[in-house]
C-alpha cells in the first residue's frame, strides 16, 4: 500500500462551462446519427475521476477538450492527456480509465488510441505502448482490483 | 502455378456466430479435409471458451458448432492449436494454464492441464512429429513440453531471453527449431535437444528487424521462409538457407529479405502464408489483404506486392486469419465483433 500520494497538491482548474447540445432544427433528420465530434468525446470523459485525488481529470487539466482529435468519418478517436507530474505511476491507471469510458461509449466501429502529451511523462514511450497494446489492456480488465479502481474513477463520469 | 491472371476476389461463404466475446484465435483440425472428411476447426474467446465448428458434408456451405469446451479456463483464452495427429487441441489462457483435450467419441475432455507460466499464457505450438509442445506468455518466458505416455506432459525446458512479453511461439514445421516473437520488438530463434536449448539468433532493429511488439509469425509451406507481422504497420520477410538447415545441425542463420510498407494503417495481429505461396494478413483495421511473390523483374532478389485488401472484412479488429489445410482456398478469419468468417479466395 502506498501511503504517500504521487503527487499531494495538484494544481486545480475551473471547469469549462457545459454548452448544451442544440436540437436539430430540421426533422426530418430526426433519425441520423448525428456525427461524433470533440465535445461529445470530452463530455464522456471530463467527469472522470483522478485515482488519487477527488477531483475530475478536466479539473486537474490532465484532459482538456482540445487534446482530443475526431474524425468521425474515419471512426477515428485519439486522446492525449497530461499527468499532473512526470514520475505519475498512476498514468497507466489513467490511461486505462480513458480507454474503457470510451470503449463504453463510443460505437463499436470507432478505433482508439491514447497517449500522454509529448514530453509529459518520463516513460512516456513505454506507457503508450502499454496503453495502446489491446491485449495487455485486455488482461488487466480480467483483473478484479484494477477493475474496481477503473469503475471508481469512472462512476462519476456516467451523470 | 500462376495466380489469378484474370484477378480474384475474396468471398464470404458464412459468418459464425456463437461467442459471446471477442474471437482471439483460431486453428484447423489439420489431419480433416483430407478423404472426404469433413472440414473442422477450433475457435478460442474473450468468453473463456473454446468452440469445435465442423462443415456438414451434406451442406457444403454450412457450419455447426459441434462442441463448446468450457468450465475448464477462468479466463479468456487467448490461443489454441491441435497437434499433428489431430486428435489433440492445446488450449492456452490468461489463466496461467495450457489445457490439452482429447475427442473421446465426439465429446472433448481435458486430459491435461499444464501448470508454471507466472501469468498469461499467451501461445502455444506443436512440432511436426507432436511430440514436443511451446508455450509462451507475459512473464517473458517460453516453455518446452515433451509429450510423454498417457497424455502426459513435462516441461523440459524454461527459455528465457525476450525482455518483455512473449506473444507468439511456432516450431518449423520441418525441423525441431522453436521461433519466438514478442512485445520486445524482436523475433527468437531457439534450437536444442532434450534439455538443452539455447537462443541461437536474435532477429532484432540490427537485423532490419521490427521496430514495435511482433504480434505474430508464419512460415512457407517448404520452411525456407517465413513472415512476421507488426505493431510497427509492417510485415518482414525472412529467409534462410535450406539445405544447410536440414543438414545434421538442424539450425541454419535466417536474414532480412523484404519489408513491406505502406499497406496497413494500424497493428497488424495476424499473418499466415498458405501452402501455395498466399500470404494472408488480418490487422486492426478490420481489413484482410493478401500478398504474393512479384515475379516480374528479380532485381535485388524476390520482391511482394498487394494481391487484394477486402476492407471492412469484419466490424471490429481482426485477431487471426488462418487459411485451411484443404485443396480449396478457404480461410476463416476471427474478430473482436465476436464473429468467424468463412471466406474463399476464388478467380473471378
Amino acid at each position: 500500500m502506498v501511503f504517500e500520494l504521487i503527487n499531494a497538491n495538484p494544481v486545480v482548474y475551473e471547469k469549462k462551462e457545459r454548452r448544451a447540445r442544440s436540437a436539430p432544427s430540421d426533422y426530418s433528420d430526426e433519425y441520423a446519427a448525428e456525427p461524433i465530434d470533440q465535445q461529445e468525446v470530452f463530455d464522456h470523459v471530463r467527469d472522470i475521476k483522478d485515482p488519487e485525488h477527488p477531483y475530475s481529470l478536466e479539473e486537474l487539466k490532465v484532459i482538456t477538450e482540445d487534446a482530443i482529435e475526431v474524425d468521425d468519418m474515419q471512426s477515428y478517436v485519439r486522446v492525449t492527456f497530461t499527468p499532473t507530474v512526470e514520475h505519475c505511476s498512476m498514468a497507466t491507471i489513467i490511461g486505462l480509465c480513458l480507454r474503457v469510458k470510451l470503449l463504453r461509449s463510443l460505437p463499436s466501429r470507432y478505433k482508439v488510441d491514447i497517449r500522454v502529451a509529448p514530453g509529459s511523462h518520463a516513460s512516456e514511450a513505454s506507457v503508450n505502448k502499454q496503453l495502446n497494446d489491446k491485449e495487455r489492456v485486455a488482461a488487466a480488465l480480467e483483473n478484479p482490483n484494477l477493475v474496481d479502481m477503473v469503475d471508481e474513477c469512472l462512476a462519476p463520469s456516467y451523470g | 502455378m500462376e495466380l489469378y491472371e484474370g484477378g480474384c476476389e475474396l468471398k464470404l461463404l458464412e459468418t459464425l456466430e456463437g461467442h459471446s466475446d471477442r474471437v482471439w484465435s483460431l486453428a484447423w483440425n489439420p489431419v480433416t479435409a483430407a478423404a472426404g472428411t469433413p472440414l473442422v476447426f477450433a475457435s478460442c474467446s474473450g468468453d473463456k471458451t473454446v468452440r469445435i465448428w465442423e462443415n456438414t458434408p451434406s451442406h457444403s456451405a454450412s457450419w455447426t458448432c459441434k462442441a463448446v469446451l468450457e468450465d475448464t479456463h477462468t479466463r479468456t483464452v487467448r490461443s489454441c492449436a491441435w497437434s499433428p495427429s489431430g486428435k489433440l487441441l492445446a488450449t492456452a489462457s490468461f489463466d496461467a494454464t495450457t489445457a490439452i483435450w482429447e475427442n473421446v467419441g465426439g465429446d472433448y475432455e481435458c486430459v491435461s492441464t499444464l501448470e508454471g507460466h507466472e501469468n498469461e499464457v499467451k501461445s502455444v505450438s506443436w512440432n511436426a512429429s507432436g511430440t514436443l509442445l511451446a508455450t509462451c506468455g507475459r512473464d517473458k518466458s517460453v516453455w518446452i513440453w515433451e509429450l510423454q505416455p498417457g497424455n502426459e506432459f513435462e516441461c523440459v525446458s524454461v527459455l528465457q531471453g525476450h525482455t518483455q512479453d512473449v506473444k507468439m511461439v511456432q516450431w518449423h514445421p520441418s525441423t525441431d527449431v522453436l521461433f519466438s516473437c514478442s512485445y520486445d520488438n524482436t523475433i527468437k530463434v531457439w534450437a536444442g535437444d532434450d534439455d538443452d536449448w539455447q537462443c541461437v539468433q536474435t532477429l532484432g532493429e540490427p537485423n532490419s528487424g521490427h521496430s514495435s511488439t511482433v504480434w505474430a509469425l508464419s512460415f512457407n509451406a517448404s520452411g525456407d521462409k517465413m513472415v512476421t507481422c507488426s505493431d510497427d504497420l509492417t510485415l518482414k520477410i525472412w529467409e534462410t538457407d535450406n539445405i544447410q538447415m536440414h543438414s545434421g545441425d538442424g539450425y541454419a542463420p535466417w536474414r532480412h529479405l523484404c519489408t513491406l510498407t505502406g499497406y496497413h494503417d494500424r497493428s497488424i495481429f495476424s499473418v499466415h502464408w498458405s501452402s501455395e505461396g498466399i500470404i494472408a494478413s488480418g490487422a486492426a483495421d478490420d481489413a484482410i489483404r493478401f500478398f504474393v511473390e512479384n515475379r516480374d523483374g528479380l532485381v535485388d532478389g524476390p520482391t511482394y506486392k498487394l494481391l487484394l485488401k477486402k476492407e471492412k472484412a469484419h466490424d471490429m479488429d481482426i485477431n487471426s486469419i488462418q487459411w485451411s489445410s484443404g485443396e480449396k482456398r478457404l480461410l476463416a478469419s476471427a474478430s473482436d465483433d465476436g464473429t468467424i468468417k468463412i471466406w474463399e479466395l476464388a478467380s473471378l
